[in-house]
């Protein structure tokens, strides 16, 4: 069989064990190394971005103010947002793509281990720049995340190091992207065909995709802010003949693909997932393959649904209308075959396996609020209103996240040698689900209501409603404590020993190496297990 | 269902609060068009919720029947193409029924032909500035005292106890019921939103660019919104207030904008 691990004969190469103390990690080459690395930098930002929006909902509590003023209020929802996406979601996929992509396609490591250590180590660079910002005259960028021009060019000293945070992260996702492509393109088993990859292998083949083609285009738009702010350009300034318009336009060619970067992977995590607890094989894994295609494919042509009140032309509005419609196809397809592999399976309801359902559930929210904004009548009343608050956070919190969280317990028996503990891992899956549920659900109704979002203080009709929202989100926000303490006793060996299987003859390579995983695995490379083949 | 439950839930949060326009829903509105939007987001919601039953249905009958603890075996079968081709077709054919209505209801949100009269609405940081075209009225409308006191970080003063806390101004949009009103949009400075539930208006008002939209309200009142689009510091601070009264106080009003002799330019007349 495949029994690719480091063996006893590889101890007389002297260089294959990993490095002593700082270097191991400062000079990491090793995918596993640096995948860890990435995601316990992403559970930092989790909690530096949760931590903001925990200010945000404490002003949110009842009316008036009684925190903050409101400038700084308009840096946490600014802040938040940037550090959530760029420094939580999207490192923390890339961590598990690190981690898992070899593991699953049995490639001895990453494609290119050195631009994988440059593409992680420019991360906590730009974001010790973006956090100082904090501390400069005029406070943090307090102009969305978005960065509209002309309110982001009225941003203080902290405008020069936005853009050039940005620009970093941005680097970093493209070299990023690259070598998951060039890993998975070029380094799977030799009998692993492309319509044999695992989902996740999948998802995150196409989530590069995107990334390659929008992250340029971010870095293109906040250049031109750049310029326009002190070099004389006037791209986004009308009095000069520029469109504050564009940037919008610009900025949304990225934007919507990125909110399939955050979330491709995660159904990629919940496909390998639901199959496992289900003992079935996940149903319709070609179909999945290219409802996934079609969903990128449609995520470059829907941007403007994000701008439906800018005033664009009747036909325009029509146009992102019915194409953002259509979306609901691919995903639909999606939801009904994680269904129907769950149907006639004999599951079994583990912590990863809750995360997994918690995201099917909430998730499919998300997705009906979803398609509700794309009614455009509608959507121009639900626009810029705490609607959509709650429905991009439905996708992300228990989409994006949720997913995150069930492939750490998925996975970590196999990255530690030891399983979590079960009770707590449940109790954390149940106060995450009821206290997210709590915070958003009631901003559907604020929404409705008439409240529009990134405001410090509202009407005194909202307030029982924010009440709720921000008594969840504290409760959220302290559940999570309970995942870092949980993650901690796996780490130290405090656990029940996995094997290398981990759970009930699961599916996959990554479960033919032993638990933890050696620090080199498949120095020669396996046969695609025709057993368990990914029908 | 959902009706219910949600008027429930609200039954139970408005008890002990006086507040009369307490909403969790979208606002029926006080024009055709807004009627109408009320109208579709209905349908598009109890299509969703008629989706969300086949589906959680089956997701939540799938976990009583189909658990290892029930000593069941695990089927074999991992696709059918049937169903893939249904699961795609039914969602095209909701889709279809939903686009036509929508689409309908958006060529009628566009139409701007044909005002009564054009107001010009200019956002600026943090206020409005309402000038009526061909009336050689215009006005600027802020925050009211009252609020604009109220909202400070330790005013000591409680925002329950201010009326139309923070969405109150000091002049407001005086406007003729009935009448077909074209709202141009633009902005001095940055981006603003100019936003009111009732008439089912929501438009970006952007430097340097016109933007159009309009409505027609059928019963006179005080509509209530605010600026929607982040425009800095005191994007919260910015109310748009909407006085639609009959055609006879609208004239009485005008003419006396014009005249110019009241610092008091709102009749809002015993309000």
């Amino acid at each position: 069989m495949t029994s690719a691990v480091l063996d006893a004969h590889a101890a007389e190469h002297d260089d294959h064990g990993p490095a002593k103390g700082w270097r191991r990690w400062l000079y990491a080459t090793n995918h596993k190394d640096i995948g860890t690395m990435y995601l316990l930098f992403s559970l930092l930002m989790f909690f530096v971005g949760g931590t903001m929006a925990l200010i945000i909902r404490s002003e949110l509590f009842m009316p008036g103010l009684q925190f903050v003023e409101p400038a700084f209020f308009n840096q946490m929802t600014t802040m938040h947002a940037l550090i959530m996406v760029f420094g939580a979601v999207m490192p923390a996929f890339v961590g598990l793509a690190n981690w898992m992509i070899p593991l699953m396609i049995g490639a001895p490591d990453m494609a290119l281990p050195r631009m994988n250590n440059w593409s992680f180590w420019i991360l906590p660079v730009a974001f010790s720049m973006l956090l100082s910002t904090l501390f400069m005259p005029g406070g943090s960028p307090a102009g969305g995340w978005t960065m509209y021009p002309p309110l982001v060019l009225q941003t203080g000293d902290a405008f020069p190091f936005l853009i050039f945070s940005v620009h970093l992260m941005g680097l970093s996702s493209i070299m990023g992207a690259i070598n998951v492509i060039v890993t998975i393109l070029n380094m799977r088993a030799p009998d692993m065909t492309l319509l044999k990859m695992p989902m996740f292998v999948w998802t995150w083949l196409i989530t590069a995709y995107l990334l390659l083609a929008v992250m340029p285009v971010l870095a293109g738009a906040v250049t031109m802010l750049l310029t326009d702010q002190f070099f004389g350009t006037s791209f986004f300034l009308a009095a000069g003949g520029g469109d504050p318009v564009m940037f919008q336009h610009i900025f949304w060619f990225f934007g919507h693909p990125e909110v399939y970067i955050m979330i491709l992977p995660a159904f990629g995590v919940v496909s390998e997932i639901i199959p496992t607890f289900a003992r079935k094989p996940l149903f319709g894994h070609d179909s999945m393959v290219y409802a996934t295609a079609s969903i990128a494919f449609l995520s470059f042509i829907v941007w403007a649904h994000h701008m439906f009140t800018v005033g664009m032309p009747l036909t325009g509005q029509m146009f992102f209308m019915f194409a953002t419609m259509l979306i609901a196809v691919p995903t639909g397809v999606k939801v009904f075959n994680w269904t129907a592999t769950m149907w006639r399976g004999a599951m079994t309801f583990e912590t990863p396996m809750l995360f997994a359902l918690g995201f099917l559930f909430l998730f499919t929210i998300g997705g009906f609020s979803g398609l509700m904004l794309a009614i455009v009548p509608a959507d121009i009343q639900y626009h810029d209103s705490y609607f959509v608050v709650a429905h991009f956070h439905y996708v992300l919190v228990p989409g994006s996240i949720f997913g995150l969280m069930a492939a750490v317990y998925y996975w970590l028996p196999k990255w530690t040698g030891n399983f979590y503990n079960e009770a707590l891992g449940k109790v954390h899956f149940w106060m995450s689900a009821i206290f997210v549920n709590v915070t958003f659900f009631p901003m559907h109704f604020l929404g409705l209501a008439g409240m529009p979002r990134r405001i410090p203080d509202y009407s005194t009709q909202f307030a029982d409603f924010n009440a709720i929202a921000s008594v969840g989100a504290i409760g959220f926000g302290l559940s999570q404590l309970l995942f870092v303490y949980i993650v901690l006793q796996s780490v130290r060996g405090k656990g029940k020993v996995a094997t290398a299987e981990v759970w009930e003859h699961p599916k996959g390579l990554e479960w033919t190496v032993p638990s933890p995983a050696p620090f080199h695995t498949f120095d020669t490379p396996p046969r695609v297990r025709t057993d368990v083949a990914f029908e | 269902m959902m009706r219910k439950l949600f008027t429930g839930m609200a039954g139970i949060f408005l008890a002990g609060n006086a507040v009369a326009d307490w909403g969790f829903n979208m606002p029926r509105g006080v024009t055709e068009l807004s009627a109408e939007t009320y109208e579709i987001h209905m349908v598009i919601f109890w299509w969703c919720v008629g989706i969300a039953v086949v589906v959680f249905g089956a997701m939540i009958g799938s976990l009583i029947l189909h658990r290892k603890s029930r000593g069941v075996e695990p089927a074999k079968f991992s696709h059918s193409m049937t169903a893939e081709i249904v699961w795609t077709v039914i969602p095209v054919i909701i889709l279809l029924i939903m686009a036509t209505p929508s689409a309908e209801l958006l060529i009628k949100l566009e139409d701007t032909r044909d005002p009564d009269m054009t107001v010009v609405v200019t956002g600026y940081q943090w206020k409005w500035h309402y000038k009526y075209q061909g009336e050689d009225v215009e006005f600027y409308s802020s925050m009211s005292r009252p609020s604009a006191t109220a909202r400070g970080l330790d005013s000591g003063i409680d925002p329950e106890t201010v009326d139309n806390y923070l969405r109150d101004v000091d002049n407001p949009l005086v406007v003729p019921v009935g009448a077909k009103v074209r709202i141009l949009l633009t902005s001095n400075d940055v981006l603003h939103a100019w936003w009111v539930p009732d008439l089912a208006i929501k438009k970006d008002a952007i430097p340097g660019f016109i933007n159009e939209t309009w409505f027609q309200a059928e019963t006179a009142g005080i509509y209530r919104g605010q600026c929607a689009e982040l425009c800095g510091m005191d994007h919260g601070y910015m109310p748009v207030v909407v006085e639609v009264v009959d055609a006879d106080r609208y004239q009485a009003w005008l003419n006396n904008q014009k005249s110019g002799s009241s610092a008091q330019l709102a009749t809002t007349g015993g309000e």
